[in-house]
């Protein structure tokens, strides 16, 4: 038919779009928040259904400290960002290091407080409604907050060894992003498991 | 069998053999039925008026190449906000008019308040076979359900309730009411006032397992007498006349057949499988799918693989001798 | 394929560039360059090579259902069989034909139509297709793990839905529900993939001057359908790795011996699959938004109303799932909420046909193949919408639900509607991406076999639904009068396979022997249309501005762009 067309290169005023990075770490974020809020959904159903096996009012103790650590890595998280926008690697390494260790302290005390439902309390995943949805919820989270950290400790690789410079200030952004994901979910489990649902 | 199928539903007999929507016996299957006849009225003016514009539309538009402009695009037209109003306003109103019609029988059909002589009946499916018993009654029974008609100046509707055993499982029986759910550790409710005495048939409606298919349903609806009757005889013990079935019955008291089936004042108190006590006094077996006769009973319980496979009793194996006697039993069962 | 077809001496004049022969390559390096390839366009042309592979397959377990069921009491297969037939049947066609298809013209398009060079994440691009694929084999290698290599199980025989407790291990033993449950995991993966890369795409990487309001339609589609992906295929992800939760660590999600609920299952699993059709049914919408104004030679009419009522339907669409649960006993109240939000999605939905019907109104229509397809989906659509509001009555679909009616007016929508509009897509989009036209006088055969073939299964099935016969059964009794409707919607099974096949034949032959394409054979308007066909690995030799909806149509009317009416 007719012939090949030829687009006319005008100039235009700037044509600036949102960054890549960002909007597809949102498109995450908002994916795993759907799956999250399913076994939310689960864990809410199931509140009081039990027909055997220990309740949630008799074996969970409030998780204050680990929750304030995790909650304050997303704010050293913000700062290794915010060091390295201003080229300053070393206050970026030494932040990010201590996200690294708020989150491990985090880790260590879910596992901590499993260790004693599982051989204190004799809750497991197999136990009651309970035990199922507790595990595979704060589970899923766990599992989120592990990856977090693994990416979490390559940036600080990366940071210590000279590979990691300002010009990759939005990437680290970006993993940022997810963090404070992370952590918000956290701000979910703890109302609904440790706040209403006791 | 073409011939025999196309009379079928082309006459106008819609007794034995129809499970058509369009031939309500009760009032929940009435209901649904006039609500249908909306609703199918509406669709179809929709249609014919949507469908009449789009065939004007290819016929009066296309492109013709004897026309003098037809080299030439025609006149752009990007939209109209009037146009659009119009036929987002109109839609909406259709929506509110069926919504309106539709909620008035959703509430009269499940807020329905329940008259005094109402029948109770819990239904528990299984796979791949229905349990019926009646709690006030006594009874209990499996694939064949009797109720009584309910005469609409006096109403003597059948409540079920119902709940499943194993997997989910769907009470369908076209003429007398829309499906219900059995699903397990759930109770469902739902109301039958059969107005015609008759069998309605229907079958299982939610896929449970490899013998979801001939997992059928048979409703008799009784006459008041009728039903009477049937109740006094199901409310008796199981027969248990002397020779010759007492070898059948020996048999059958000291095998595996116990443990799944119940026959009442016997030893056998099974509740896997279902309740034999009047098994002879059904029309068929394996719930719904093969007549009740002596030879069908005997191949049956001798392979229920051969009607049904995947049906979960098992080949009893037992000799020809054995196998004679039990069925002998059976058959007195009524 | 780009490297491969000589392309015609003079008919490329991007920018003043020739492109020469390439010299014929290795086999094996064309294998290696496509398995390695991020490029947006080898990876769609992949996702719908696999795609139509899957669709000849599905289609097949279809005939032997049809064959089973054109009888009563037949013995063609045995009842194990039919219940894996239909649970693979459902399973391959939505998550290894429709979805690849569909994400598969949407990674060929998109940025091309946004003047864009790739996707934003083309490594994640691959790897989504090759999760996907994964799960496609992984999903038929339930066929071998049964009796041939290590006796774990069978292909599923749950449904394509998977209704709990039957898919617990007492009631569903050995493998065969585990291939199920981990084919669709990975390719769910995939689809998040793939829909992050979209919305990342279309919000990041527009040429100049493409604000949002200037976006084909196509895309605005693309946008949110994978916006609902995000949502959609998520809650389905959750609920099986509950479900393997639940037959491997003995958990109780939907284990009712404990407790738990099989109506949650159902919840979840309906909070995805109401919005998986939506997701399988948007793109069909796309491809109506740019082919129907093509061969009308008019612009689309309405395309603000087209895109709130594209956003609207994605959003109501999150919000009527449990009309698949009418007859499960959740009370009037909610029958009578997810009633009303059923209907409420008929009204943008009915919008969105009405434009078609004024775009068509005062047009030049043009009867080709593609276009022939398109009309076929306009009247199709309608009827399958209105079935849709006759199920949306809560009472009708206590009576109707689970029944033949229900496959009837699903069937109208999957095939009736979306295949129609792919097929119509093919007959438009194959010049593009192979450089040759398709053989008009076959696609036109091709319409008409399966036309004939489509109205005489699925407008005859909607009979048996209406006389009491239920859905997923192996067989069914002689004497309720469903034989004869049966046997006529078998028959027509036979039309549309050779519908089918003429239409892959044509796909064949047209490669190697259609007539030269060009770049622009149908005289259209989006970007797509500016490049060589197929055009070269980065798109544009120099990235567009654009002014307008339809740059080409400002370019081809310089008197009247549309430009001045924005």
């Amino acid at each position: 038919m007719s012939q090949a067309a030829v687009i006319p290169q005008t100039t235009t005023p700037t044509w600036e779009l949102p960054s890549r990075g960002v909007v597809g770490m949102a498109c995450l974020i908002i994916a795993e928040s759907a799956i999250f809020t399913i076994f939310v959904v689960a864990y809410i159903y199931y509140l009081g259904k039990d027909r055997t096996g220990p309740t949630p009012r008799q074996i969970l103790d409030l998780p204050i400290f680990t929750t304030v650590c995790l909650l304050s890595s997303s704010l050293t998280v913000h700062l290794a960002v915010s060091a390295l926008d201003h080229a300053r690697r070393g206050l970026c390494s030494l932040w990010l290091a201590a996200t690294v260790l708020l989150g491990g302290i985090f880790l260590g005390g879910t596992a901590h407080e499993w260790y004693k439902l599982i051989y204190r309390d004799g809750l497991t995943l197999q136990t009651n409604l309970f035990g199922t949805t507790f595990y595979s919820l704060v589970g899923l989270h766990a599992t989120h907050v592990l990856v977090g950290l693994v990416m979490l400790s390559l940036a600080l690789i990366f940071s210590l060894n000279g590979s990691m410079t300002a010009k990759h200030t939005g990437r680290l952004e970006v993993l940022s992003l997810y963090w404070h994901f992370v952590d918000a979910v956290w701000v979910v489990v703890f109302t609904v498991v440790y706040v209403l649902g006791r | 069998m073409l011939a025999r199928n196309a009379r079928t539903f082309l006459s106008s007999d819609f007794s034995q053999g129809s499970t058509s929507i369009f031939a309500p016996a009760g009032t929940p299957a009435h209901s649904i039925f006039s609500l249908s006849m909306l609703v199918l009225g509406i669709t179809f003016a929709i249609f014919l008026i949507v469908a009449g514009l789009l065939l004007y539309a290819i016929v009066r538009y296309r492109h013709r190449a004897s026309d003098a402009d037809a080299s030439q695009e025609p006149p752009q037209i990007y939209g109209s906000n009037q146009i659009e109003l119009s036929w987002t306003v109109i839609p909406i109103l259709i929506v509110v008019l069926l919504f309106l019609a539709t909620t008035r029988i959703i509430l009269s059909t499940q807020n329905a308040p329940k008259p005094a002589a109402a029948l109770d009946v819990t239904v528990v499916g299984h796979q791949f076979w229905w349990e019926f018993s009646y709690p006030k009654l006594g009874i209990v029974t499996a694939n064949e359900l009797h109720i009584p008609v309910s005469d609409p100046k006096h109403p003597t509707p059948t409540y079920l309730t119902m709940t499943s055993a194993d997997t989910d499982h769907s009470f369908w029986v076209p003429r007398l009411a829309g499906k219900m759910d059995l699903i397990p550790n759930q109770i469902n409710t739902m109301w039958l006032d059969p107005q015609a005495a008759g069998l309605y048939l229907g079958q299982c409606a939610q896929y449970c397992g490899v013998e979801h298919a001939k997992m059928l349903i048979r409703v008799y609806a009784d006459s008041p007498a009728d039903f009477a009757a049937w109740v006094a005889r199901q409310q008796k013990p199981a027969v248990n006349s002397d020779d010759p079935t007492a070898a059948g019955r020996a048999i059958f008291q000291h095998s595996v057949c116990i443990s799944c089936h119940t026959v009442a004042g016997t030893v056998a108190t099974g509740r896997f499988g279902p309740d034999l006590t009047h098994l002879a006094s059904r029309d068929t077996i394996a719930s719904g799918s093969v007549p009740n006769t002596p030879a069908n009973l005997r191949a049956f319980v001798d392979n229920p693989a051969h009607f049904k496979p995947g049906a979960l009793m098992p080949a009893m194996h037992l000799n020809q001798h054995d196998l004679d006697a039990v069925t002998a039993y059976l058959a007195t069962l009524k | 394929m780009a490297t491969q077809t000589p392309a015609p001496a003079d008919t490329n004049q991007i920018s003043g560039l020739v492109t020469y022969s390439a010299p014929r390559r290795l086999v094996l390096d064309v294998l290696h360059d496509w398995v390695t390839t991020v490029d947006h366009k080898k990876i769609g042309l992949m996702y719908i090579g696999y795609a139509l592979v899957f669709l000849v397959i599905g289609g097949f377990e279809a005939l032997l259902m049809r064959i089973q069921l054109a009888i009563p009491n037949n013995h063609f297969v045995s009842p194990q069989t039919f219940n894996s037939l239909f649970t693979m049947h459902g399973t391959t066609m939505v998550f290894f034909v429709g979805m690849p298809i569909l994400f598969g013209f949407g990674n060929y398009l998109v940025p091309l139509m946004i003047g864009a060079r790739d996707m934003a994440f083309p490594r994640l691009n691959a790897f989504s297709f090759w999760i996907s694929a994964f799960g496609g084999f992984l999903l038929y290698f339930s066929y071998f793990g049964a009796s041939g290599l290590y006796g774990a199980g069978g292909a599923p025989d749950v449904g394509w839905f998977a209704y709990a407790p039957l898919t617990a291990r007492v009631f569903s033993p050995g493998h065969s529900t585990d291939y199920w449950t981990l084919a669709i995991l990975l390719s769910g993966i995939g689809s998040i993939g793939t829909a992050i890369n979209i919305v990342a795409t279309t919000l990041c990487m527009r040429c100049p001057g493409m604000k949002l309001s200037r976006m084909p339609l196509l895309v605005w589609l693309y946008l949110v359908t994978s916006s609902l992906v995000f949502v959609a295929v998520s809650p389905l992800t959750a609920a099986q790795i509950m479900l393997m939760l639940d037959r491997y660590a003995g958990s109780h999600f939907f284990d009712t011996q404990a407790g738990g609920s099989a109506v949650l299952w159902m919840h979840f699993f309906w909070i995805f699959g109401h919005p998986e059709v939506y997701i399988l049914v948007l793109p069909a919408f796309a491809f109506a938004n740019e082919i129907i104004p093509v061969f009308s030679r008019k612009a689309i009419f309405g395309y603000p109303a087209m895109v709130a009522a594209s956003v609207g339907i994605g959003f109501i669409s999150l919000s009527v799932w449990a009309h698949h649960m009418f007859t499960v006993g959740l009370g009037p109240g909610a029958n009578t909420f997810f009633t009303l939000a059923t209907m409420v999605i008929s009204v943008p939905t009915g919008i969105k046909l009405f434009n078609w019907l004024a775009t068509l109104w005062g047009g030049k229509i043009h009867f080709t193949a593609s276009m022939m397809f398109a009309i076929g989906f306009l009247f199709q659509f309608l009827i399958a919408g209105l079935t849709g509001i006759m199920l949306s009555v809560a009472p009708f679909d206590w009576q109707l639900g689970n029944s033949y009616f229900v496959v009837a007016h699903f069937h109208y929508v999957l095939v009736g509607a979306i295949l129609f509009m792919i097929f119509s897509a093919f007959y438009y989009w194959y010049p593009k991406m192979t450089g040759r036209m398709l053989s008009e006088r076959l696609g036109k055969w091709h319409f008409w076999i399966f036309l004939i073939g489509f109205h005489l299964t699925f407008d005859f099935m909607h009979v048996p639904g209406l006389l009491g016969m239920p859905r997923r059964i192996y067989t069914y009794e002689a004497d309720r009068g469903w034989m004869i409707w049966n046997l006529i919607v078998s028959s027509g099974a036979v039309f549309q396979a050779a519908g089918a096949l003429l239409f892959v034949y044509n796909l064949v032959w047209s490669y190697f022997k259609g007539p030269i394409a060009g770049p622009d054979p149908w005289d259209a308007w989006t970007l797509e249309w500016s490049t060589p066909s197929p055009p070269p690995a980065y798109n544009f030799a120099v990235i567009p501005t654009v002014e307008s909806r339809r740059p080409l149509w400002d370019l081809k009317h310089p008197d009247d762009p549309d430009s001045n009416y924005e």
